[in-house]
């Protein structure tokens, strides 16, 4: 925010600026370290969720299984989905969105630091607020996707259910309002605050796909908001939107929540195609093939994926005019995605191929978002997909182009930008353990899950029968989930043992493309000494080769490592608030202050409405405060 | 990974992807939906998915076959040349553009043509019957007939006759499935949606709820019995007729144990005292194999075990434990048990409704 | 504090010339136009949902409504004046139709409460039908937002009298207009088709 040229009382003082211990971590706004925070976290979320799939899996590894009831294995499916899409995925993407976005556009943060500091809050709040349901009477069991009126109901069959579903509601409005916060803050930060020279299609791709999933967020979000609100307003208030027999239609539900859930699964996937679409290059040694059309196949996949949604209720009973329209808009949404594909392939097509863990996991999504891919067309055989909806099939589906997909393009950035972030590289030689463990399980465990859909097997069951034919595959994909399991394994020892024992990265360790890898690992508080201006795509790695006119590489013999040859007109370098040097803005109680409300405003809506008052309180405590205090010291 | 290594393992990639294949048309698999299609609509959907799968089937070897292909090839070794930068070629991107994009639209047209077909229209020729879906288990009301029948779980259609359901749910969305014979169908509280196929085939089929309704979703099963059409008139006549009076004296001990029970709050026995409308009609409860949702085959030690245990067998389930020994949760926690003996009468009576 | 007269001319470059501030409340204010579209869909969709109770349509009180609309209107225009007279430098003026933007916003509200009073004694009530609950949320969740704006005008006022708002800080009263305006926009939207789209008969 602009600063301004008048003295005034602070009503806080924020505090000192300091590298070290707890309060330094709580009080940050740099993007740096709300990325890390965004990063551990949704790790810590994705240990938990496996944990949860992996009880699914040992509940449902034979016929009459035993591990968990049915109450438990409806909360633990349910909060299953609801961890790895809205504590995982989305916050991990958003750890990478945190940290690398000011440094691919060359700028020295974000466009609202404190707004930053306060979705991660948020975020961390929502999710503890969510799991707190298992200690206060049960977690949510509805499904992540909460179809009314089951979703409504306070007693079911013979057992009450209070409150499961209220922390559903209500957790899911607090993590989107972060979600949001968080989109508007990127929003503004790719559109305003890019280096001198980056035009929009000098862009990384990374920073194309950020953009276009920041605004999904920002015009899907609202839509689910006004869905859980209404789902709400039927628990606590004894409305009826989604009851039938009052004038309400259960319906509404699915259209409200899929014109969400479908953008949603964008967001979910296209970060990671980012990432690929950076890492397949670097590693390649050649630029991404069809740049403007990759970058604008995700544009398309954006608006298209706003006119599709009743793809996921083709059994609902919209009628055969409906299910046409969304049959054939579904077939479209397919082109653009397939065409990345091509692209990418055309990358590494004619390369020379290195394939480091950051390598092998990015040509691992590709490989299996392909199956997930195909699978997923075969749903818009509209009168097949009566047959493949709720069945294993679509679990199928899912799991390869989110896991196979979009968690292994994660896990690629996250071997990718780790020497960037530590000065250290993750080892090589556990990243390929890693990945070949973790390829072959995934592979074991959801593989068989086309031939279960296909052979009838429902989703959401928490036991089945002998006699069915399921129970030899079921149990393979068990044995596949415990080899994920071990994957994971390897890879935290090799995060832990990196700390010390990984190979010191310089700059730029795997001679990349973009200008992130211009400044130090890991880079100082400002990001950039000076910040580059930026003549092309792929600045970076056309300070370091030229192409004959052959189009072969020949390398600039000066190098422009640090990128020293030309300095946007700015400040001089200086250290942190030195003098008049580069200005970062200063840490902040507020942003967790204002955070902490929220969840204690869902708390009243369940128990109590003075204890909303109270939040309510401290949230506007913590606004005030953050719009009052000084802007930087 | 060197080439002599990948090589090693293209035979046991072969075999397993055969072995995958193999499996998957192999085993006794009920609810499979590939192959041994009884229905109309269940083949008119196979038709599509078939064609369709085997061109996935296609892209997925052309397409991965290349990515490895280009892994192999192209992977750096010593003395390779750095790559020439190729930043696109307008004439390739728009081929492989254009190409998915018409195999699709190709795709499209007799998918909706086959979303046309399947869609149920009511006509005069067609067995017609109100499906309502409760938590947990089906009900059927054979419309048309008089006395109307009204039976649960088990529906029983006319080989060769086209079959018309309009479907109704008295709480939360299910979805109705029998793989071989049709797609499903959600059953949504408030809108009556439509389902038609002909079975084709004589037979016993099973089904299941395919649309999550919480705790004993899993157990909310089904079966469709085809017969003959000489025998299904057959059965209806029989489902037409007033309830069995039990012959034995345990069974009329259990008649008047039922009958002065709370039972009588929740289930139907026609032309009796029971007119409950909360659980399964039983009025020809003898005449069905199965029970409980299809959870369990249709015989006295599994009825026995039922009446005692209910929710600890289904859970959820509002129908209270009447074992002794059995715990009950409000409103019935004080409710008095039935002893072993008594309720192996009423399980008399019960196998005695023909 | 560091110097702040060079740090004033720092008034963030960006790539598009706008401020981040006022771009980042054009990006919220999209958001918004999703999350009033959604509730005005679902009053849409179930504005003759009455199931035999009050209808909108028996209660309300055209005019009444109108002289509330107007209100509203007027506070853009004040809220505009407000802009030009920081925007010269003129405190006392941004003052004043600062308040009087509050004053209208506020009397708008309790036109909306009390009007809700009476439809309410009517029989139209969020329990009565889901027609009524849909119009009631729509509305509610309008008034919150136009509570949260006078909050907002209420802070820039004192702000102002504290010597905290001088002319280089415009782009604050610039943003938050935006906001009052776009909740003005949406209580037009709302006002066409909740009130004046005639009932079926």
């Amino acid at each position: 925010m602009a600063t301004a040229t008048v003295t005034r009382q602070p009503l806080f003082s924020r505090p000192r600026s300091s590298h070290k211990g707890v309060w330094s971590w709580i009080t940050t706004v740099d993007h740096k370290r709300i990325g890390v925070l965004y990063g551990f976290t949704a790790f810590a979320f994705f240990l938990i969720g496996g944990f949860e799939a992996l009880l699914i899996r040992a509940q449902l590894a034979r016929p009459n299984g035993h591990v968990l009831n049915a109450n438990q294995y409806d909360q633990v499916f349910t909060m299953h989905g609801l961890t790895m899409i809205f504590l995982v995925v989305m916050p991990l993407s958003a750890a990478f969105f945190n940290y690398l976005i000011p440094l691919m556009i060359g700028a020295r943060d974000v466009a609202f630091p404190r707004l930053n500091a306060f979705s991660y809050w948020v975020f961390l709040f929502g999710g503890l607020f969510l799991y707190s349901s298992f200690l206060l009477g049960g977690a949510p069991n509805g499904g992540w996707f909460g179809y009314a009126p089951l979703s409504v109901q306070k007693v079911t069959g013979s057992v009450p259910f209070a409150h499961n579903m209220d922390y559903y509601a209500i957790g899911l409005i607090i993590l989107g309002i972060a979600s949001t916060v968080s989109a508007v803050n990127l929003v503004v930060t790719i559109i305003n605050m890019r280096a001198p020279g980056m035009s929009f299609f000098r862009m990384p791709v990374f920073i194309w796909m950020a953009l276009v999933v920041q605004l999904l967020l920002v015009f899907a979000l609202p839509i689910v908001t006004i869905a859980l609100f209404l789902l709400l307003f039927d628990r606590i208030l004894g409305t009826s939107f989604y009851i039938a027999s009052n004038g309400g239609d259960p319906v509404l539900w699915q259209h409200l929540f899929w014109l969400f859930g479908h953008p949603e699964v964008y967001i979910l996937v296209l970060p990671a195609m980012g990432i690929v679409s950076e890492i397949l290059p670097t590693f390649s040694r050649k630029p991404l093939f069809g740049y403007p059309v990759v970058v604008l196949s995700g544009i398309a996949i954006g608006f298209m994926g706003f006119g599709v949604w009743a793809h996921h209720m083709f059994a609902t009973g919209l009628g055969p005019v409906a299910n046409s329209a969304f049959a054939v808009s579904t077939m479209f949404i397919a082109v653009p995605t397939g065409v990345k594909i091509f692209n990418w392939l055309a990358t590494m097509w004619g390369g020379r191929l290195r394939f480091d863990p950051p390598m092998l996991f990015a040509i691992g999504f590709v490989t299996m978002f392909v199956i997930g891919g195909l699978s997923g067309v075969t749903h818009a055989l509209v009168p097949h997909d009566y047959q493949q909806t709720d069945t294993y099939y679509v679990v199928a589906h899912f799991h390869y182009v989110l896991f196979g997909g979009a968690i292994f393009g994660l896990f690629g950035g996250i071997y990718y930008w780790w020497p960037k972030i530590y000065g250290r590289k993750l080892s090589g030689k556990l990243g390929k353990w890693h990945f070949w463990l973790m390829l072959i399980g995934f592979n074991v465990t959801f593989g068989p899950f086309h031939i279960l859909g296909l052979q009838g097997m429902p989703r959401r069951i928490y036991t089945y029968a002998p006699g069915m034919g399921w129970d030899f595959w079921n149990m393979v994909s068990t044995v596949g989930s415990f080899m994920i399991a071990g994957s994971i394994l390897v890879f935290i020892y090799n995060a832990w043992h990196s700390r010390k024992y990984g190979e010191i990265a310089g700059n730029d360790p795997w001679d990349a493309r973009t200008i992130e890898w211009m400044t130090s690992s890991p880079p100082p508080e400002h990001n950039f000494d000076q910040i580059p201006v930026v003549h092309a795509l792929d600045d970076f790695w056309h300070k370091k080769y030229v192409e004959d006119k052959g189009g072969k590489l020949v390398p600039v013999p000066a190098g422009g490592e640090n990128g020293h040859s030309e300095q946007a007109p700015e400040h001089e370098a200086g250290e942190h608030g030195g003098g008049h040097g580069i200005h970062l803005p200063s840490p902040s109680y507020m942003p967790i202050l204002a955070a902490v409300g929220l969840p204690l405003i869902g708390y009243g809506l369940i128990y109590g409405f003075y204890i909303s008052i109270v939040g309510g309180l401290i949230l506007l405590g913590g606004l005030y405060g953050w719009a009052f205090e000084p802007g930087t010291e | 990974m060197e080439r002599r290594k990948l090589g090693r393992l293209v035979r046991p990639a072969i075999i397993l992807s055969l072995v995958f294949l193999g499996t998957a048309c192999a085993a006794h698999a009920p609810q499979d939906y590939l192959k041994n299609l009884a229905g109309s609509e269940a083949r008119k959907a196979n038709n599509l998915f078939v064609p369709v799968f085997w061109i996935a089937a296609f892209v997925f070897f052309f397409v991965e076959g290349l990515i490895v292909f280009a892994a192999v090839k192209f992977r750096d070794r010593a003395g390779r040349e750095e790559p020439k930068q190729i930043h696109g070629n307008s004439a390739l991107e728009l081929t492989w553009t254009a190409i998915p994009a018409l195999i699709l639209a190709v795709v499209a047209v007799p998918t909706v043509l086959t979303i046309f077909s399947v869609a149920a229209k009511p006509g005069p020729n067609q067995v017609k019957i109100h499906v309502v879906g409760h938590q947990w288990w089906w009900e059927y009301q054979y419309l048309g007939t008089t006395p109307e029948v009204i039976t649960a779980n088990e529906l029983v259609l006319p080989v060769n006759k086209p079959a018309y359901f309009t479907l109704d749910s008295v709480d939360v969305i299910h979805s109705f499935w029998v793989p071989k014979l049709a797609g499903k169908q959600d059953v949504v509280p408030g809108r009556t949606n439509t389902l038609e196929f002909t079975p084709f085939e004589t037979g016993e089929y099973y089904g299941q709820c395919t649309e999550y309704c919480s705790l004993s979703h899993a157990n909310m099963r089904l079966r469709v019995i085809v017969k003959t059409q000489a025998d299904y008139d057959a059965w209806l006549r029989e489902q037409q007729a007033p309830a069995a009076q039990p012959t034995t004296t345990e069974a009329q001990q259990g008649q008047q144990m039922f009958m002065s029970n709370i039972c009588i709050t929740c289930h139907t026995i026609a032309g009796t005292q029971a007119q409950g409308q909360l659980g399964p009609n039983l009025t020809h409860f003898a005449s069905r194999g199965t029970f409980a949702g299809s959870m369990f085959d249709n015989m006295p030690g599994n009825v026995d075990r039922w009446i005692h245990e209910t929710s600890l067998l289904k859970p959820g389930v509002i129908m209270p434990r009447f074992g002794c020994g059995q715990t009950n949760e409000p409103p019935y926690a004080s409710m008095k048990c039935i002893s072993d003996s008594d309720i192996l009468a009423v399980v008399a009576y019960l196998e005695s409704l023909k | 504090m560091a110097d702040q007269a060079t740090v004033a001319a720092e008034v963030h470059q960006t790539s598009t010339g706008i401020e981040n501030t006022k771009l980042g409340m054009w990006v919220f204010l999209g958001s918004e136009c999703l999350l009033f579209g959604a509730l005005i869909s679902v009053f849409l969709l179930y504005r003759n949902h009455a199931l035999g109770g009050a209808r909108l349509h028996d209660v309300y009180d055209i005019p009444f409504t109108s002289v509330s609309s107007f209100v509203l209107l007027m506070s853009s225009l004040t809220m505009v004046l407000a802009l030009a007279a920081i925007q010269r430098g003129d405190q006392h003026r941004l003052r004043t139709w600062l308040l009087a933007t509050a004053l209208l916003g506020m009397t708008f509200i309790s036109g909306q409460i009390y009007e809700f009073t009476i439809f309410v004694h009517k029989g139209f009530t969020v329990h009565s039908s889901v027609a009524g609950a849909s119009f009631y949320i729509l509305t509610s969740f309008h008034g919150a937002h136009v509570t949260v704006g006078i909050l907002m005008l209420l802070s820039l006022f004192g702000m102002s009298t504290r010597g905290l708002l001088p002319k280089e800080r415009a782009t604050a009263v610039e943003y938050i207009g935006l906001y009052w305006h776009f909740v003005d926009i949406v209580w037009i939207v709302i006002f066409t088709l909740v009130y004046l789209i005639p009932a079926p008969k």
